[in-house]
């Protein structure tokens, strides 16, 4: 099944975006917006996958071993740390909304704008 | 000198990393902090102004840590330069600058903070306009979103910050983590991340599907990022809350490196490979129209004077991205005048919103008409800046739409004039409504009633500090944005920007400069070049347009007089009934509309190539 | 609407997905050019940190600074407002007690305290060996006080973390990174370029020139932005109340 993944991939995407449309809760679509990102780190890891290779790590293996792709670990890694980050910001926000409006539900955010 | 390249961004960050690190040691220095911030924006400013012209003759890049390319193969990162990147960068660097003088002494309480976010949101644009690596360009779109989210919610005291900030943050999100997987995608085709040598790889082929796909979901990100209908909900939300110094940088600087980004996706990476220019152009112009068009109709109805600017500023939006859609490079070079000219006016325009809400406590215009008639330079600055929005000659607004009126109606679509000149005409027209009615109390006031003083506090003032005057640093920043506004209307930057704009254009010339380290002095134009130069006809109509606004400004300020309105009838009120509903402030209804928008646009694209 | 939507842009994703070359067929040339020259280059056996920390160093400060940036955000998010201070938590229910902290979670967390802290470092050190890195090792540093804070002392906790030395460190950090990649300007050598000693042995600790001082420092800089962000929010939820002082 080479295809698998990528199908895989294309249902978190999917999954992760009927969340967010759909979401009542802010934490819950906070969270589905990680599970949209999610899908960024398994196509990522897939597309650099190479068919009985080793992890690009040479400690003790032989140094021209046939390892998997190195870049794209590197981009996930960088991926994991802007996720960290914007949902950081994005939970401080939230908790303000809780904490000063009493609720979590982006409608009732939303009815009281200018 | 390339050292230049690395020290535009660094520095920023670095200033923004010792503030922070040494804040317990600044607090009660708040002078030294502002100089500190003021400085470095400045100083970023005049090495992307270097470097501008300096690429004026060529474009150069720069190879962080070294690593050039070998055989074509690129391992390292690097930043390419032409005057065009530089330019945009600079601007947003000016703009920068602009904001820190306006906001001195301003933002007491979270003083250092805000600077250094500043600084790592100029760090961030600097990087995105300057990159020529399709990975890096996603780092440094996020850095700017991050600092751009953070900064929005800064008043997390009131409903509208917070709802601002998370619609603001979680459609770019989105948008960014789909561009994302457009890059991945691309990646697991070619192997490279590096634009020149993406583009060398599928230039050699036929398109295919996984190109186009790829190429959809890249410009998600960045289509969202420049307020395109039917993506540009969040942009009046964000707007409309965020602190006013802020404002200019959203409207003048952030959708437009959107934009950017999307003719630098599509000129370094998909133009050989995708083909069917004509077919992609009018794809381009439909979305470009379409929202020119809706901006416009949204700003003429709005009484709030923030999101006015930001709907006039996703109408201009949809004119630039028409100026870059229609592929050729008079279209760029005016879509990159325009830009600059526009950074300047709505840059003067909010800074003296700014003023207006520190002195007045309040952005609303039905509220504030007539009680601004003590404010006489903000009341002219603004003024002039409405106008110049209008398009009136010599600001240089006329001069990049009329170029790209020109090759619209070169290449076979004259109904662009009269659509832009419309769409002008309604946003020109509700800027100058409020200039006359709040800074003039010009036309009728408007009943004192309970709505009345509800619609007052809509915003309550960002300033602390003594309210009954305006200090100079809050005054100078509009001003001079306004006389460069002028200025650039009556430098001669024809030739220079068409060359500008031809290099850029020419794909292959970027590829042997960055993957062979040519020198391309003389690149080939797509179309036979059209001269830049002041036409009558650009003349004309600017001057119509200017006209124009002024007519329906008056027409809107005296509405009650006229006859053939009935009483009750608020001007702008039934233009946008039916999309209304749809700027409902709920983030799903946003990120809904995105994954339809770019479903019916995957479907079109799918349709044009395969 | 949605529905429509969704349906047609997944379809056209995964139209875009079969055009990829199949699982495990990565075609390169990105990945393996890399991995052809990059132990040679830089005497650093862990691949993936070389790319981070080297190739693509680049990218790692702008990610850095996204951190950085969050936290600098949190902290103005969740900053005490006008008409709010700092209060201890009220017992709202007292005739119920709160169930105290275990004694079994107390000591299993103050027992990991000190071996969590020392395989943070020990990560942090290694990126150029193994799978470990800044990253990693500051995430596990983090957690060596959030660990404190759940064996149940919360100001024992805010006493160890105090906001200013935590943005000290975190700016040390994240400067630090930047300034290593502009000393090399001094010398007339592109920013970021590995200007030290690279060791003689692939893979030791004293290898690799500046990807293992870069990895300290994003180790620095991911602990503190971390604690920061933890710290603010755990505050915001426990002290900060309406009307308080």
């Amino acid at each position: 099944m080479q295809v698998f993944p990528f199908i895989v991939v294309a249902w978190i995407i999917g999954v992760g975006l009927y969340g967010i449309a759909t979401s009542r809760n802010l934490i819950h679509q906070i969270v589905c917006l990680i599970v949209v990102q999610s899908s960024t780190y398994v196509l990522l890891l897939g597309v650099g996958y190479v068919t009985g290779a080793v992890a690009p790590y040479f400690y003790d293996v032989p140094v021209h071993t046939p390892a998997v792709d190195p870049v794209v670990q590197a981009l996930a890694l960088t991926d994991v740390v802007v996720e960290a980050a914007v949902t950081a910001l994005l939970l401080a926000i939230a908790i303000q909304a809780h904490k000063r409006f009493g609720t979590l539900d982006p409608h009732e955010l939303a009815e009281f704008k200018g | 000198m390339d050292h230049l390249f690395a020290l535009s961004v660094a520095v920023p960050l670095l200033v923004a990393a010792a503030l922070v690190g040494v804040k317990p040691l600044l607090s009660g220095r708040r002078r030294m902090l502002d100089t500190v911030a003021v400085l470095t924006a400045a100083s970023v400013a005049v090495m992307l102004l270097v470097i501008m012209v300096q690429t004026d003759g060529g474009d150069r890049v720069y190879w962080f840590a070294g690593f050039r390319p070998f055989r074509g193969v690129v391992i390292g990162i690097d930043f390419e330069a032409g005057p065009l990147s530089a330019g945009l960068a600079a601007l947003a660097a000016v703009l920068v600058t602009a904001s820190m003088v306006f906001s001195w002494r301003y933002f007491e309480r979270v003083a250092t903070y805000y600077h250094a976010l500043m600084l790592t949101f100029l760090a961030g644009m600097t990087g995105f306009c300057l990159t020529g690596d399709i990975f890096d360009l996603f780092v440094w779109f996020e850095l700017m979103g991050v600092s751009a989210y953070a900064l929005t919610a800064y008043r997390p005291e009131e409903r509208g910050p917070i709802q601002g900030a998370l619609t603001f943050a979680i459609t770019n999100s989105v948008g960014a983590y789909v561009s994302l997987s457009g890059i991945a995608l691309i990646y697991g085709r070619t192997g490279a991340l590096n634009m020149a040598q993406i583009g060398a790889y599928i230039g050699r082929h036929p398109p295919d599907r996984l190109v186009v796909v790829a190429f959809l979901l890249i410009l998600a990100g960045l289509l969202v990022k420049s307020a395109i209908v039917p993506f540009h909900f969040w942009l009046a939300d964000a707007h409309a809350v965020a602190p006013t110094p802020l404002c200019v940088l959203f409207s003048g600087a952030m959708v437009e490196l959107g934009l950017y980004g999307i003719a630098r996706v599509y000129w370094s990476m998909f133009g050989t490979a995708l083909g069917h220019r004509a077919e992609i152009s009018h794809v381009f112009l439909t979305l470009g129209v379409l929202t020119a068009v809706v901006g416009a109709l949204f700003c003429f109805r709005e009484r709030h004077i923030k999101r006015l600017l930001a709907f006039s500023t996703i109408s201009h939006a949809g004119m630039f991205l028409s100026g870059i859609g229609l592929l050729t490079p008079l279209g760029l070079a005016g879509a990159a005048v325009y830009v600059a000219g526009h950074a300047m006016v709505k840059g003067a325009l909010f800074l003296c919103t700014g003023i207006v809400l520190h002195r007045l406590g309040s952005v609303n215009e039905t509220w504030l008409h007539g009680r601004a008639r003590h404010l006489r330079i903000t009341g002219v600055v603004f003024t002039l800046a409405g106008l110049g929005l209008a398009d009136l000659p010599p600001f240089g607004t006329f001069l990049g739409k009329g170029w790209i009126e020109d090759t619209g109606s070169a290449h076979g679509m004259p109904w662009l004039m009269p659509v832009f000149v419309l769409c002008t005409i309604l946003a020109g027209g509700a800027v100058l409504r409020v200039a006359g009615g709040v800074f003039y109390g010009l036309g009728d006031p408007p009943s004192e009633d309970e709505r009345m003083a509800r619609a007052a506090n809509e915003e309550t003032s960002e300033t602390d500090a003594d309210k009954r005057r305006t200090p100079l640093t809050m005054i100078i920043p509009p001003t001079v944005l306004v006389a460069l506004a002028v200025a650039i209307g009556l430098t001669p930057l024809g030739p220079a920007a068409d060359a500008a704009a031809v290099r850029f254009a020419d794909q292959a010339a970027y590829n042997a400069t960055v993957l062979r380290g040519a020198h391309v002095a003389h690149p080939v134009a797509p179309f036979a070049a059209e001269a830049a130069g002041i036409t009558v006809s650009d003349v004309v109509t600017g001057l119509v347009s200017a006209a124009g606004a002024l007519l329906l400004a008056y027409l809107a300020l005296y509405w009650r007089r006229l006859p053939v309105l009935r009483r009750g009838y608020e001007p702008g009120t039934g233009l946008t009934t039916l999309a209304e509903g749809f700027q409902s402030g709920v983030v799903n209804d946003y990120v809904t509309w995105m994954v339809f928008g770019l479903a019916c646009l995957g479907g079109v694209l799918a349709l044009i190539i395969r | 609407m949605f529905f429509a939507g969704a349906a047609g842009l997944v379809a056209f994703y995964l139209w875009g997905l079969l055009g990829l070359p199949g699982f495990g067929n990565y075609p390169g040339p990105y990945g393996p050019a890399i991995l052809r020259v990059a132990v040679a280059q830089t005497q650093a056996t862990g691949v993936v940190s070389a790319v981070n920390f080297e190739y693509r160093g680049f990218d790692t400060v702008g990610e850095e600074f996204i951190l950085f940036t969050a936290a600098a955000g949190t902290a103005i998010v969740l900053r005490m407002l006008r008409g709010e201070g700092e209060r201890s938590p009220v017992d709202e229910a007292r005739d119920r007690d709160a169930p105290p902290t275990s004694n079994a979670v107390r000591t299993i967390a103050l027992l990991f305290t000190g071996p969590v802290v020392v395989v943070g470092w020990w990560l942090a050190s290694h990126a150029q060996t193994n799978p470990s890195g800044g990253f990693q090792g500051g995430v596990v540093l983090a957690t060596a006080f959030i660990l404190i804070y759940l064996a149940g002392a919360f100001l024992t906790f805010s006493k160890l973390s105090p906001t200013d030395v935590t943005d000290a460190v975190e700016a040390a950090g994240a400067g630090g990174f930047a300034a290593v990649g502009l000393a090399a300007l001094f010398t007339g050598l592109p920013y970021l370029y590995n200007y030290l000693p690279l060791g003689q042995i692939p893979g030791a600790v004293s290898s690799s020139g500046t990807i293992a001082l870069i990895s300290f420092f994003v180790g620095l800089e991911v602990a503190a932005a971390f604690l920061l962000i933890v710290s603010e929010l755990l505050e915001q939820t426990l002290l900060i109340r309406h009307g308080g002082r």
